[in-house]
């Protein structure tokens, strides 16, 4: 019902004209990516190595997001540090 | 020259098994020898479509395994002189799909037919990739819908790299069919127009198979619609993809929109 409503007002545009732009942006992306190592996979590997040096982590805590913009894409490192981290690193020295 | 022909799509429910039983039915009554094979493997559907359910005895993965031969296995169409049925397992586990065991099943194919059709699972897992390994030719089957147009898309990227012709550096010959074509729905921008479609994927057009009661009858009663009703536009539609796949040049009908109720009523009052 709203849905309609919403048609009517906007001039009943079509949506064919939208379905076929997403694809276009979409697919050129895909495409691109085709053949290539799963780049956030690669990251996520490396960073726990390097970052694992130093902090003992739960492999499972680490997440690695890629969110892409029309101008910028923006990637996201999230990884949670146990907070006793420093105490039991005093234990051990 | 045999040829191997991959029906495939990525998306389910497309309408490969359709296509699949309606060209297969179509190349045999043009007098070529026709096998059709169903590689969906523990959701086998191809013998119900073809009316063949109840004749299944052995299926593929007993010809790849060794259990039986492939003549015990094959099904002859009781309309179609030149129309055979190779079954998917309904039990087995899709790995049981080696590489060497279909490779070898394939060949063996080759050289009793003029066409194998071969009818792929949707996914692009095991199943899929089987089905078009050994591939000359490709049928992609796409909707007129984004999700099945970006799995296409995907699947013509695995036909350019992981069958064996693309290995070898040649090519597998690809074709689009767009079924479930509502030209109503075109006309009023809801639906992707084929334009768009084929700028999209640039692949070439092999048909278009327009939305009909007629697909779903035909499975209701387990037969081909290019031979359940014959006259019908989606059967001559398949009809004439079928004389392109042989390489005819025939004209592409783009179905029409349907005029209104009164047209709609007058058409019934004649047929």
């Amino acid at each position: 019902m709203s849905m309609g409503l919403l048609r009517l007002l906007r001039g009943n545009k079509a949506s064919a004209p939208v379905a076929r732009e997403r694809l276009q942006i979409l697919l050129a992306h895909e495409r691109g990516m085709r053949g290539q190592p799963d780049l956030l996979g690669v990251l996520r590997e490396e960073i726990l190595a390097v970052v694992s040096k130093h902090v003992t982590l739960d492999p499972t805590k680490v997440i690695v997001r890629l969110e892409r913009g029309d101008e910028v894409s923006t990637l996201e490192v999230d990884i949670e540090v146990p907070n006793d981290f420093e105490r039991k690193k005093a234990a051990v020295a | 020259m045999a040829k191997v022909l991959v029906v495939t799509s990525g998306k389910g429910g497309v309408g490969k098994t359709t296509t699949t039983a309606a060209l297969g039915a179509a190349l045999a009554q043009r007098g070529d020898k026709v096998v059709v094979v169903d590689f969906d493997v523990g959701l086998r559907n191809l013998d119900l479509v073809m009316g063949a359910e109840r004749r299944v005895v052995f299926d593929l993965i007993n010809v790849v395994q060794g259990v039986a031969k492939l003549p015990q296995a094959l099904i002859k169409d009781k309309r179609l002189e030149n129309l055979w049925l190779l079954p998917a397992s309904q039990t087995r586990d899709k790995d049981a799909l080696t590489e060497e065991g279909v490779g070898k099943v394939i060949a063996d194919l080759r050289s009793r037919f003029d066409w194998v059709i071969c009818d792929s699972p949707a996914g692009i897992e095991r199943g899929a990739s089987m089905a078009m390994r050994f591939a000359d030719e490709a049928v992609i089957v796409t909707n007129p819908e984004v999700s099945s147009v970006r799995d296409s898309d995907r699947i013509i990227g695995m036909l350019d790299s992981k069958t064996v012709r693309a290995e070898k550096g040649e090519r597998v010959e690809k074709h689009i069919l767009i079924t479930r074509y509502d030209p109503s729905r075109a006309a009023r921008g809801e639906m992707l127009t084929i334009d768009d479609i084929l700028e999209i994927l640039a692949t070439p057009l092999l048909g278009i198979i327009p939305e009909s009661q007629d697909v779903l009858r035909a499975s209701n009663v387990g037969t081909p619609v290019t031979l359940s009703n014959a006259d019908g536009a989606p059967a001559r539609a398949y009809t004439d993809a079928a004389r392109r796949l042989c390489g005819e040049t025939v004209p592409m009908q783009v179905p029409a929109e349907r005029k209104g109720f009164m047209d709609r009523l007058l058409r019934r009052r004649a047929a």
